[in-house]
């Protein structure tokens, strides 16, 4: 793993993300994630900044940098120009690529982000879908989010949606062209890669952690949802 | 307002085109709140006689992936560029974003094309490689809310009524909540910067009502991506929504107003769940604070009835809103189908009202 760095270095994200920071703290003190867990960007930013490949190691290895919400609130306030959530964006790409992401709780969970919001995009054409948002997996949606989807063929048309039209409009079909597209763009630039990546490194995982492994919200996906 | 001051807040514009606009939908919009977009594209084509075209090309941007880490830049920014293309091909020059997230990357997208040209020729030529296309970088991009900010004006002379409580005569009490990815990733690209965001500000003040000014008017939503997307992380949402509220309770707010997709619906449906946790609500006899988009907010000003333009599907109720603002409707419609049949009506929760 002597080569870490030189990978990271080539992102840029990296780059532009890290100039010459001096430990002031105030990304710490803006932080979302940092009120709400024990994450700490200015102690993100410290470890990178010593070139230590093993210390590197260990943070592509922990918990701490799935913590950011990228938010970006860092970027706005950072004295001397560091992003924080940059640096953040680069460390979470070079995790995965480097299969580190499943030796941690948080770093694991990334399957069931590829198993949901990455497996949409190629199959609607849109991140997010209410076919697949039920109450169950989202009970925050509350009762009139239950209610619209039980109702969806009448109150999406009552709403002037193109729901489940091949036209445009709110919530219509996505072509099989422009899925095309897409997924032809994601084979061509590394997309297609990384989804196969973390799904076959989950699959080594789950097997180590001795929960079954298939497809879609199979057990390995609710333990990580859910748990 | 000194000379001086007219420099300085000179920087905290940006220029948004006058007219013929290519409009990029939002996953979390369209289907959260289902009816606003169509209200966006009305108000643009019918209230303002602006020209706006939805393309039933156009996909996602992949931003909540990307921002969830899944999905690699270089992707991302090629999916754009293929937004881009599509544009190109419609005849259009301007780029109106729905989405926060998305206008945030596609800003990013366009800034990292100027920091690393040689990412903008390796985007070109996986975009030509994937799907045959090319593109050019469209001459005006802006965010929805910027569009309805530039016609304010043009808006105010047309609406009914003003931000006004019938009852006692006073200003509405309006917090605007200004979605993260607007203007603090490059705060040159929104109306008044990161510090003094305006976008919404602007509405309130147009329109009659009183901006609320509350010490957690910046902090984010906490919508988080991954944070909010996998369940068994979403209590950091829901604690930064919570932060919020209470910071803003003191000061009573009749409504809240947001441009990001995100941040209504988190802002809705968490006093839902903060008062199903702890029977707590914002606001007295069981009711939360209304949470609008600003198109939504718009419509009703200008005369939509409610429920056509979706307020059913907000879990906080909108009425006492409408009560304040002496606004008609038929509560016996609120939840009726496509042909003004009974279908039922949602649940009501156990804290708060919905009603």
């Amino acid at each position: 793993m002597a080569d870490l760095y030189y990978q990271l270095e080539k992102d840029i994200r990296y780059i532009e993300g890290l100039k010459a920071c001096f430990n002031c703290g105030i990304c710490t003190a803006i932080c979302p994630a940092a009120e709400v867990s024990d994450y700490d960007p200015r102690m993100v930013i410290s470890v990178v900044q010593q070139k230590d490949e093993e210390e590197l190691e260990k943070l592509l290895k922990s918990d701490t940098i799935w913590r950011c919400g990228e938010c970006l609130s860092c970027k706005t306030r950072c004295p001397r120009g560091n992003v924080p959530g940059y640096i953040i964006q680069a460390l979470r790409a070079l995790s995965i690529d480097t299969g580190m992401f499943t030796s941690s709780v948080q770093g694991r969970k990334q399957l069931a982000l590829k198993r949901t919001v990455g497996d949409h995009i190629l199959k609607y054409g849109y991140c997010v879908y209410i076919d697949e948002v039920d109450n169950d997996m989202y009970p925050e949606q509350g009762p009139v989010w239950d209610w619209l989807r039980e109702n969806r063929e009448s109150m999406l048309a009552r709403l002037g949606t193109s729901y489940k039209m091949n036209k445009s409009g709110t919530l219509r079909n996505t072509s099989q062209e422009s899925l095309d597209d897409l997924k032809k763009i994601f084979d061509e630039t590394g997309g297609t890669k990384r989804l196969n990546k973390i799904e076959k490194d989950s699959l080594t995982k789950a097997k180590e952690l001795n929960i079954d492994f298939d497809e879609g919200k199979d057990d390995y996906f609710n333990h990580l949802y859910n748990e | 307002m000194k000379p001086g001051k007219n420099e300085i807040w000179a920087a905290y514009q940006k220029e948004i085109a006058d007219d013929h606009y290519y409009f990029a939908r939002s996953c979390i919009r369209q289907n959260f709140f289902p009816a606003a977009e169509n209200l966006y594209l009305d108000i643009l084509r019918n209230v303002l006689g602006k020209d706006i075209f939805d393309d039933a090309r156009q996909t996602t941007c992949t931003g909540i992936a990307y921002h969830s880490g899944l999905i690699p830049l270089e992707t991302t920014m090629t999916v754009i560029a293929r937004q881009f293309a599509l544009m190109n091909e419609a005849g259009y020059e301007n780029f109106v974003v729905s989405c926060v997230t998305s206008f945030g990357l596609y800003v990013e997208t366009i800034e990292t094309w100027k920091h690393f040209p040689e990412t903008e020729q390796e985007t070109r030529e996986a975009l030509k490689r994937a799907t045959g296309m090319t593109f050019t970088i469209p001459k005006n991009l802006v965010h929805a809310s910027d569009v309805i900010y530039k016609y304010r004006g043009e808006i105010s002379e047309k609406i009914n009524l003003r931000l006004i409580n019938k009852s006692t005569g006073e200003p509405l009490k309006i917090v605007d909540h200004i979605g993260c990815h607007y203007a603090k990733i490059f705060p040159q690209e929104g109306i008044g910067g990161a510090e003094y965001p305006y976008v919404l500000a602007g509405l309130i003040d147009e329109w009659g009502g009183q901006q609320v000014d509350y010490p957690e008017r910046r902090h984010c939503c906490g919508f988080g991506f991954r944070q909010y997307l996998l369940k068994s992380n979403r209590s950091y949402s829901v604690t930064n929504s919570k932060k919020k509220f209470d910071s803003m309770m003191p000061y009573k707010p009749d409504l809240i107003i947001a441009n990001c997709p995100g941040c209504t619906f988190f802002l809705d449906r968490w006093q839902y769940v903060i008062a199903e946790m702890e029977g707590k609500t914002y606001r007295e006899n069981g009711y939360g604070i209304p949470v609008l988009t600003y198109e939504e907010l718009a419509g009703l000003l200008l005369g939509y009835d409610p429920w056509d333009i979706g307020l059913q599907i907000h879990q906080v109720a909108v009425e006492p809103l409408l009560d304040k603002l002496g606004i008609e409707y038929d509560p016996d419609k609120k939840y009726n189908g496509l042909n003004g049949e009974d279908i039922g009506k949602p649940e009501q929760p156990l804290f708060i009202r919905s009603v």
